[in-house]
């Protein structure tokens, strides 16, 4: 069966036929061309899916974009406004938060979850904030870090 | 060597060059390549871990509307692999299947359900064979044999015998064994695999583009198993999730997707499932280490000798070299007199392993720094103290002719030591909590390469045109690791120009120079070296242009802050542009190129297999783990961890950083939670859930500390810095459960059931004991 979802993505209206099983990360990659959020695994397992759902970090592989409609969807793509890097994708780049780049986009968009609603994180905050995002290069001490430095420049 | 001219690149905390990709999400992998004209290709996988196929008929899948192609082992009769003297494998299965999950045919289809619908009508008939999953079981005389060839399922055995063991043993004061085990790992990058393949019938060209870490090998696996002219395939890799060795040799997968695509005359799209990604391994092999080792009194090396079994899978794959390592790299660490090695790589009916980060190393240097700890307590010699009594002096050939020429594990002890403050906390911490220490090494790229054809080990191309970009053409593969900014640093330095106006074009063979890879740490050493020499052959053009234009002589042009004048002369300064059109006016577009040989010295003993660990370079690493045990779960918490590598120079401090912590963690999973788990030849670990390495929640502070030996051969002084430390996280855990709890293991990873299990043997143990007394 298809049915017709209106929802916000990245700031944009959309208006889509998707079937009743179409997973949102599917309905991303192939229908809107989104490709940032990245399929690490066979579902639920290494958060490089990561999207924001009415402002919340949810695994796309395992949400139904049925369940989508009226929502407001924030990918990585949506992150940057005229190209200016938003505080938390500068703190990954400048300070080696990504290595090869496949967990990042989940990575920041989880920590962008936690920044809106604890500007001051602890470590253990943003251990368990980042617990279901896996990362496999950079031993995770880097990201903390970023997510230390994006957190400070936000506050300031 | 070339110093670095004035560190305005060299040496600094550079942000990857294509990092804002990686962060905005424009970062194109692979699987993101995905059109509306693509295939989809799926692969049908054997049911049975060893079998002799019978019949494959596909009549019933290729009626199925909507299917498009199908291949199986008929449509390619050539084996592949990695060691060209070892290849026998073919990318899908004839005559015989060796491991659940391989290869036996595969379907393009116009889209993924009809695929995998299609996958479900074919019909195979397989005998089923007895299958060997333990190397003890392969060599049992009544084993069922895996290959024709190998009778005994031995794929390769080496013995290397160097120096007098008789008098290594008689100088030794004290003679302890040990045999040590460590589980089967896989790298587990976070991208699954991917390949697309695009045939063009009317030219007969092929495009492959992979997440391959060797773009070159698999081209001349392309051109070798579909026996096409090599210059008629381009091979291209676009941003790849991580390797870790997984994708150094060329994989079924990428084969299979190069036939499907002749076959329908198209594009398809191959993504493998992580569970996909999980059988085709290639990962480090379940090894058996026996060890025994000869000290005097002050804890001095007198001898060693190491057996090495690894259970190798079905297939050779990388398997002559890996087990050809574990014995070389014993040496190049400590000063050792007298070696005996012996190795032995079985088949079994599981996938393949293959190359893993620190290849060949990790499980001897667990077993070896483990035993040197343990005799050392028995010594009564600080762990300190038994590795300064063996340190090299460089330069220096080890015994089975290995150059050190560079060596700062002395430094990186120290470092180490005053960081954690060993000498005052150790044995002075609560009950359940340790510190233990281990050291490591690691080559910097193999000086020889596995293809040998005479051609220098790496070639960079640079381009300076009228706009006065430089663009830098390389076949080296950034999968994650940060060479194409090294690459970038590099022609910065040399040309003294803002990194802003560099370019780096990267793998596609189409444009790039041919490339032997991203593999044991090769890159920043050789392709470093190459990139610059390419901008140096750019600079004396451009300083002969500037000495022109300044009526000067071309030894008195200094070029540096994107300015070239007479060194200690006069006032007049040229910019970089106006000496780019200079320098154009007298050929146009300039192109120049940089190639980077080793040294005939560098490439190892002349006994059979010496060129195995032979390098330009080792980096050296000591690290010391802080840990709690908690003895009613036996769960080991890693408190922290103080590092210290010696990389030579770090070309960028940023990404040496997190080479050293990426690697101190991954063998922090291997020590901690990492195996693979097969039943009757089922992967049982084939998901991120059942594979366990460590998520942020569990991951500790690495601090780290970076020692400069400067290399004479490396580029600025650099080695290499994403491998070496990774074999000393997994012996420094076991010698600090050894120091918190008094529990000598042998085997990992240290999960907590086997935790729990030992110190339920422990307490049985001290129990008796008090009976008895």
């Amino acid at each position: 069966m298809k049915r017709i979802i209106s929802l916000t993505i990245n700031g944009r209206k959309a208006e889509d036929a998707i079937s009743d099983n179409t997973l949102l990360i599917d309905y991303l990659r192939d229908q809107k061309h989104l490709t940032g959020a990245k399929k690490g695994c066979d579902g639920g397992e290494c958060g490089a899916c990561t999207v924001l759902i009415n402002g919340a970090a949810r695994p796309a592989c395992i949400t139904l974009a049925a369940t989508c409609d009226g929502a407001e969807i924030e990918t990585i793509e949506g992150q940057a406004r005229g190209g200016r890097l938003t505080a938390l994708q500068r703190a990954f780049h400048e300070n080696l938060g990504t290595q090869c780049g496949f967990c990042t986009p989940g990575m920041i968009l989880s920590a962008e979850a936690l920044l809106r609603h604890n500007p001051d994180p602890d470590d253990a905050e943003i251990r368990t904030a980042l617990g279901s995002n896996l990362c496999r290069c950079t031993g995770y001490t880097k990201i903390i870090a970023s997510v230390k430095v994006a957190a400070e420049e936000m506050r300031s | 060597m070339t110093t670095p001219r004035t560190n305005t690149a060299a040496g600094s905390r550079a942000p990857l060059i294509d990092g804002i990709e990686k962060v905005t999400g424009q970062a194109i992998y692979t699987a993101d390549m995905e059109t509306e004209d693509c295939l989809i290709g799926r692969v049908l996988r054997s049911p049975v871990s060893h079998g002799r196929i019978v019949s494959i008929d596909v009549s019933k899948a290729a009626a199925l509307p909507g299917v498009v192609g199908i291949v199986t082992g008929d449509d390619c009769a050539l084996t592949y692999g990695v060691i060209p003297i070892a290849m026998n494998e073919y990318p899908m299965a004839r005559d015989k299947v060796r491991y659940r999950g391989e290869p036996v045919a595969a379907v393009a289809a116009i889209n993924a359900d009809i695929a995998a619908q299609a996958l479900d009508l074919i019909e195979l008939n397989i005998e089923k064979l007895p299958a060997n999953y333990e190397p003890s079981d392969s060599r049992r005389p009544d084993a069922a044999q895996l290959h024709d060839d190998k009778p005994g399922n031995l794929e390769r055995e080496v013995h290397h015998h160097f120096g007098d063991m008789a008098a290594g043993w008689a100088e030794a004061d004290l003679i302890r064994e040990g045999t040590f085990r460590g589980a089967e790992t896989n790298h587990a990058q976070l991208e699954p695999h991917a390949a697309l393949a695009e045939y063009d019938p009317e030219r007969e060209r092929l495009t492959l583009h992979s997440v391959s870490q060797v773009p070159f090998y698999v081209h001349l696996m392309l051109a070798r198993c579909m026996e096409m002219d090599s210059s008629r395939i381009r091979v291209v890799k676009p941003f790849v999730g991580g390797g870790f060795g997984a994708r150094t040799e060329t994989l079924n997968f990428e084969l299979i997707c190069g036939l499907l695509a002749r076959k329908c005359g198209g594009k398809v799209m191959m993504r493998l499932s992580r569970e996909e990604t999980f059988v085709t391994h290639r990962g480090r092999p379940d090894t058996e280490v026996r060890l025994k080792i000869g000290l005097t009194k002050t804890g001095k090396i007198t001898a060693v000798e190491c057996e090495v079994t690894m259970s190798g899978g079905a297939y050779a794959g990388y398997g002559l070299v890996s087990i050809l390592y574990a014995g070389a790299l014993l040496q190049g660490i400590y000063d050792i007199p007298n070696v005996k090695y012996d190795g032995y790589r079985v088949y079994t009916n599981h996938p393949p392993c293959g190359a893993m980060r620190g290849h060949g190393t990790v499980d001897v240097r667990h077993g070896f720094e483990s035993l040197l700890d343990r005799m050392a307590r028995e010594l009564g010699v600080d762990p300190f103290a038994v590795r300064r009594a063996n340190l090299l002096q460089a330069p220096m050939f080890t015994l089975n002719g290995l150059m050190v020429n560079s060596y700062g594990l002395g430094e990186c002890l120290d470092k180490v030591e005053a960081a954690s403050g060993w000498a005052e906390r150790r044995g002075k911490l609560p009950p359940g909590r340790g510190l233990g220490m281990a050291c490591s090494h690691y080559v910097s790229g193999a000086a020889k390469p596995v293809h040998w054809t005479g051609e220098p080990h790496a070639v960079v191309a640079m381009k300076l045109d009228f706009d006065g970009s430089v663009t830098v053409l390389t076949g080296a593969s950034d999968i994650g690791q940060g060479s194409t900014t090294i690459v970038a640093i590099a022609a910065a330095e040399i040309l003294g120009i803002d990194m802003g106006r560099v370019r780096v074009v990267t793998n596609d063979s189409a444009i790039t120079p041919k490339d032997n890879g991203s593999y044991s740490s090769r890159v920043t050493f050789m392709v470093g070296n190459a990139a610059i020499e390419a901008a140096k052959a750019l600079r004396v053009k451009l300083i002969n242009a500037a000495a022109k234009k300044l009526e000067a002589n071309p030894e008195d042009i200094e070029c540096e802050g994107e300015t070239f004048y007479v060194r200690g002369g006069s006032q007049s300064v040229l910019a970089f542009q106006d000496v780019v059109f200079a320098a154009l006016a007298e050929e146009g577009t300039i192109t120049v190129k940089g190639t980077f040989t080793t040294p005939i010295e560098a490439q190892g003993g002349k006994h059979r297999g010496g060129a195995v660990g032979s390098t330009m370079g080792f980096s050296y690493a000591a690290q010391v783990v802080e840990i709690e045990v908690d003895t009613d779960t036996g769960q080991i918490r890693i408190e922290k961890v103080w590092a210290a590598l010696d990389c030579g120079y770090a070309i960028n401090r940023l990404a040496v950083e997190g080479q050293i912590e990426g690697s101190v963690w991954m063998g922090m999973g291997q020590g901690m939670s990492e195996e693979t788990r097969y039943v009757d030849g089922l992967p049982a670990h084939a998901s991120f859930l059942d594979y366990r390495f460590p998520t942020i929640v569990e991951s500790p502070d690495i601090e780290v500390h970076i020692v400069e030996s400067i290399d004479p051969l490396g580029p600025f002084g650099a080695k290499e810095a994403g491998e070496g430390a990774l074999s000393g996280f997994p012996p420094a855990l076991v010698n600090a459960v050894a120091d918190a709890i008094g529990m000598e293991v042998d085997f990992l990873p240290l999960t907590p059931d086997r935790v729990m299990e030992e110190l339920i043997k422990m307490r049985r143990k001290a129990r008796r004991k008090e009976v008895s007394a």
